[in-house]
Order: C-alpha cells, then sequence, then structure tokens
C-alpha cells in the first residue's frame, strides 16, 4: 500500500534542495568495499556535520576547562558555552526555561533518571504504569526494575497490523491505580508516529504523568514541549547531527523539584556535611559530577544546524523520500514493509521472503549499503508481527532518491543470489 | 574480504535444499542453541550408538549462513566417532575466528566454505551457533546460547 499522510501533504521538493547539505557531512564521501558509501541507518545514529565537528575542535583547542567551578577564564567560557547549549535546546523544543533541561548521557539514561528520581519516589505496590507495545526496550526495561523493586505493575498498549497504537484500548487501561505513563513518540523499529498530544491529554484527566521517549522523533519532527503539554521528553544529540554520550530530560519544573536525585555527586549539592547535604536546585541536582562538557557544545551546535535548515523542511523532504521509497519497495516482489502506519517518518522496516535480515544486511554491505537487521530493540514489536527480526533503512535529509534507487537495485540483488 | 565469497554456490545449496532437516523420532542427545542477539535458534538432535553418531538431524529459524552452517555440520559428522566429532568441533570454532592455520593439516574438508566468516565479526555466531549447538547436546546441556560464558567467540565478536 502507499503511504498516505492526511496531516500533511508532502510538498514535492527538488532532491537537490537538500544537496547543499549532504555536502556538509564528510562522512558521506566514504566509499565502502569500493562503492561510495550508502548510509541508511540514521535511525541508530545519524552522521555530523563539519560545522559540528569544527566545534569539538575548537572547544578542545580553545576553551576547554571543568565548568561550574573556577573564576579563570577558561572554566568562565566553558561554563558559559555549555550553558548556552542548554539555552539552544530550551529554544529547540521550546520549554518554559533553561532549567527545565538536564544534560544526560543520553535517551536511556533521560528514562532512567525518571524512572529513579520519579517513579522510586511515587510509584508503589498495586500502582499500574501504562507502556506501549512499541516502546524500545530502554522505556521497557527501568519500568520493568521498577515494577521489580516495588510491586507495581505494567500494563501494556496494544497495536494493530500497520503499527498504529490502539487509542481505545490505551484509554480503557486508565484506572484510580494509574500512576504514569511511558510513550514512545516516534517508534524506532517501524517509524510510526504516534498521537501523543491527544495521549497525553487523556492521561492528564487522570492526573497521571507521562514521559515521552523523542529518541526517534526530535530528529525528525518539530517538538513543542508546551504545545504537547508531556511532563518528560527525552532524546539523544547522536541521532540529531551530535556527538554521542550527550542527552537531554525535559521536565516540567515542578515535577522535576518535586523529584529526588538519581545520581549523587559534586555539583548536584548545595552543601555537604557528614550530619547532611542540602541538594542544588535544578537542572544541576540532576547533574552530578563533571558532565559531557564538550559533547553538550557540540549537541548545541548540532541544534543551531538543524535550526537553520528547519525542522518543517526536513520533515517534509524525508516525507517525500519515504513516499518515493514506499513505492518502490512495493513493486518488488516478495517484499513486504512491516509497519504501515498512516503517519510515519522515514523509516522502512522490511522483509524479504525466504531470505532472513542478516544475510540482506551482509550482502547489502557488499554494495556499500548501511541498513540496520535485527530486532531493533524493541523485541516486542517483533513477538506483534511474529517475525525474529527486519531489515531497516533510516532515512535523513542528507540522504536522496538516488540512494534509494541503490537500495531498491541491492534488494533485487540480493533476491538474485538466493534465486 | 569478498562477501560474495562466502555467499559462495555451496552454501546457498545447503540452505535452499539443507541435509538431515527435521526431527529424529528417539534422540538419545538433544539442544537448543540460541543467538539471542538475532532471535535465530536450532535445534539439534542425535542418536549416539557405540560412541558413534549413529543419526543426527537439526530444525530452526536462521540466516543462510546459519543454516548452510547446520546442514554441513550434520553431513560432515553423520557415522563418526566421538572423538572425530569433538576435533571438528574445535576446528569449525577455531577456524571461524580465525585463529585456525588452514595452511596446517586439519579434518574441516569441505568446511572451509566457511574459512571467510572471519572477517565479519557480526557474523561469526551464525557460523558457529549449530556447533555449539552440536557440543552441548553431546555434553548433555539441553539449552545453550553464543552467549554463554563458556563460548569462545563471546569475547570477539560484535552485536548482531
Amino acid at each position: 500500500m502507499k503511504i498516505i499522510d492526511t496531516s500533511i501533504q508532502p510538498r514535492k521538493i527538488q532532491t537537490n534542495s537538500m544537496e547543499k547539505f549532504r555536502a556538509d557531512f564528510p562522512i558521506l564521501k566514504l566509499k565502502i568495499n569500493d562503492k561510495p558509501l550508502i548510509y541508511l541507518d540514521s535511525a541508530a545514529s545519524s552522521q555530523m556535520p563539519q560545522v559540528v565537528i569544527d566545534r569539538l575542535v575548537h572547544y578542545q583547542t580553545a576553551q576547554h576547562a571543568n565548568i561550574n567551578r573556577a573564576v579563570y577564564y577558561l572554566s568562565e567560557i566553558a561554563t558559559s558555552e555549555y550553558e548556552g547549549a542548554r539555552h539552544k535546546l530550551q529554544k529547540f523544543i521550546n520549554a518554559r526555561e533553561d532549567r527545565e533541561v538536564i544534560f544526560t548521557s543520553g535517551t536511556t539514561d533521560s528514562i532512567n533518571l525518571v524512572m529513579h528520581g520519579y517513579g522510586r519516589k511515587f510509584i508503589k505496590a498495586g500502582d499500574e504504569i501504562i507502556l506501549t507495545t512499541l516502546e524500545h526496550h530502554s522505556n521497557i526495561v527501568p519500568w520493568q526494575m521498577l515494577a521489580e523493586e516495588t510491586g507495581a505493575k505494567i500494563r501494556i498498549v496494544p497495536i494493530n497490523d500497520k503499527g498504529e497504537l490502539l487509542i481505545d484500548a490505551y484509554e480503557k487501561l486508565f484506572n484510580k491505580r494509574t500512576k504514569f505513563v511511558g510513550l514512545i513518540h516516534v517508534s524506532n523499529a517501524l517509524g510510526t508516529i504516534n498521537p501523543i498530544k491527544q495521549m497525553i491529554a487523556f492521561a492528564h484527566l487522570h492526573h497521571v504523568p507521562v514521559l515521552i521517549d523523542g529518541a526517534q522523533a526530535a530528529p525528525h519532527i518539530k517538538v513543542d514541549v508546551q504545545d504537547l503539554d508531556c511532563d518528560f521528553y527525552a532524546f539523544s544529540a547522536h541521532k540529531l547531527c551530535g556527538p554521542t554520550g550527550v542527552g537531554m530530560l525535559y521536565g516540567k519544573a515542578a515535577q522535576l523539584e518535586a523529584m529526588q536525585p538519581f545520581k549523587g555527586g559534586g555539583d548536584m549539592i548545595a552543601s555537604v556535611t557528614f550530619e547532611k547535604t542540602t541538594y542544588n536546585v535544578i537542572p544541576h541536582k540532576f547533574e552530578a559530577g563533571t558532565p559531557p562538557i564538550a559533547a553538550a557544545i557540540g549537541f548545541g551546535a548540532a541544534i543551531d544546524y538543524l535550526s537553520t535548515i528547519g525542522m518543517d523542511k526536513i520533515h517534509l523532504y524525508e516525507l517525500d523520500l519515504l513516499n518515493y521509497a514506499t513505492e518502490l519497495i512495493n513493486d518488488i516482489p516478495g517484499v513486504h514493509i512491516v509497519g504501515n502506519a498512516i503517519n510515519k517518518t522515514a523509516v522502512l522496516s522490511f522483509v524479504v521472503d525466504g531470505i532472513h535480515p542478516h544475510d540482506i544486511g551482509t550482502l547489502l554491505n557488499q554494495e556499500g549499503i548501511a541498513v540496520r537487521t535485527g530486532h531493533h530493540c524493541a523485541q516486542p514489536v517483533m513477538q506483534r508481527f511474529n517475525i525474529p527480526a527486519t531489515s531497516r533503512a533510516s532515512f535523513a535529509f542528507y540522504n536522496n532518491k538516488l540512494e534509494v534507487d541503490a537500495l531498491i537495485a541491492g534488494i533485487r540483488k540480493v533476491q538474485k543470489v538466493f534465486l | 574480504m569478498n562477501t560474495k565469497s562466502l555467499y559462495q554456490e555451496v552454501i546457498l545449496d545447503h540452505n535452499r535444499k539443507p541435509r538431515n532437516y527435521g526431527t529424529l523420532n528417539e534422540a538419545s542427545h538433544h539442544a537448543v542453541g540460541h543467538n539471542p542477539l538475532c532471535g535465530d535458534r536450532l535445534d539439534v538432535a542425535l542418536n549416539l550408538e557405540n560412541d558413534h553418531i549413529d543419526d543426527i538431524a537439526f530444525q530452526g529459524e536462521s540466516c543462510a549462513i546459519c543454516k548452510a552452517s547446520a546442514s554441513m555440520m550434520t553431513t560432515a559428522v553423520k557415522g563418526k566417532p566421538l572423538t572425530d566429532v569433538e576435533t571438528l568441533i574445535q576446528e569449525f570454532r577455531e577456524m571461524a575466528i580465525g585463529k585456525l592455520d588452514l595452511e596446517s593439516p586439519h579434518h574441516l574438508g569441505r568446511l572451509t566454505v566457511f574459512s571467510g566468516i572471519r572477517d565479519l565479526p557480526t557474523r561469526v555466531k551464525c557460523a558457529i551457533l549449530p556447533w555449539h549447538t552440536l557440543h552441548a547436546a553431546l555434553n548433555s546441556v539441553t539449552t545453550t546460547s553464543t552467549e554463554a560464558r563458556n563460548d569462545p567467540v563471546h569475547a570477539t565478536a560484535g552485536k548482531a
């Protein structure tokens, strides 16, 4: 079937309208097995433009010192650049204040922070936590650990055959024991964009806070946390053209203030004696120890870069790529797309009759094409479709239709090997 | 390395028409092997008589490398005495992780079509899983995994 997005009709965008941005990514000039690299695994990690690489080099070359400590020039400039990056994130997601943005090591760390800081304080035996079938393991396992520790229960929102959440079933899960909702904004395995605004509003009718795993959404669609009214929103820098090792957690100030600290150490305290320690204010309460300063500043540079292009433009361009790729892949006999939601980001999970995803991945690599194969850290999704694994091509704004054509030719070539 | 040399006709043929595929009505030894990194699973059943593998069968969901490796393994070990089988298991494992000198005498014969796997660390476990499962069955371990602590490739292979 064709993917038709009824909410946003993709305009035809000339492939070359993004071509100048593609040139910003030095890694895309690589050759793999004597073929030009075709990188279709941005859902796992995106590539980094030269401007972000340069920012990291400049920081290490001329600005590095530890932050929040000393009164000398380098420490002051490092602190101000680090806090500057926080401000860029605040603007990017439209948080009310900078202090609602916590630097973490990534989405997983952000979710664990909420589990420890909020969950362990407020969720008790018999309470219920709602998650969905589409969750990445990172938004399942921490809550299972909490459930095991406290005796809380986990309830799961099912999906239909297209890979869309069943909203009626979601709403029926609520009762007076419901204390928390963990919800993936965009499925990493299928690309489904969930109607989170509506789901958050419903949870709030029951006074239940909602955490959004935005790892796969923030790189592709505009995120406005005030408009969504989510209580928490998490994502990683390395999926937004930034470095690994850093991510962020947005939390409403009132929620963050009510929470207990996750990690103890330097910077997260106001004062320490052996009798009593007073915690620092947010966001510092949650940033114990020396943070990934360089990576956070690189994160800020990546946000600047994406903002220059514009998230709306990125979304429309990627939708055009998705529709083009979907149409071509559906033309290949024996190839089936897994996940046909009406609203999707540019993720194509597919299976090929008689050929295991790992064989597809290895043979496509021979053509210089990088796709992800496996369960995508979303085994419940695979179980729902009764498959062990898929191949997944995921697109970013620096991909183009020629690369889609190469993927299609690559899949046909793999099929010939197995004829 | 050239991946095409791995996906050569003999491997593709065993994938298409796996030998000794299925179950045995009665088995003296049996084990299930898992590769939790990719979800593949393999059943190996065999009958041991007078310290010889009298009959052997396998079945399961897996990639072409794993299925062909299992198929060729069954043909290689069927009718062989246990001591020879243990040697083959050992040599195959060493070949897969690049620790076997193929120039020196060995007993692998046609199984060397899998030698190229050593250059694909994420795929080494696919080739080894059947042998690992056979080893477990012979040692009366009923379930095993490529992530088992005693797995020699555990530390060297990457995630699939």
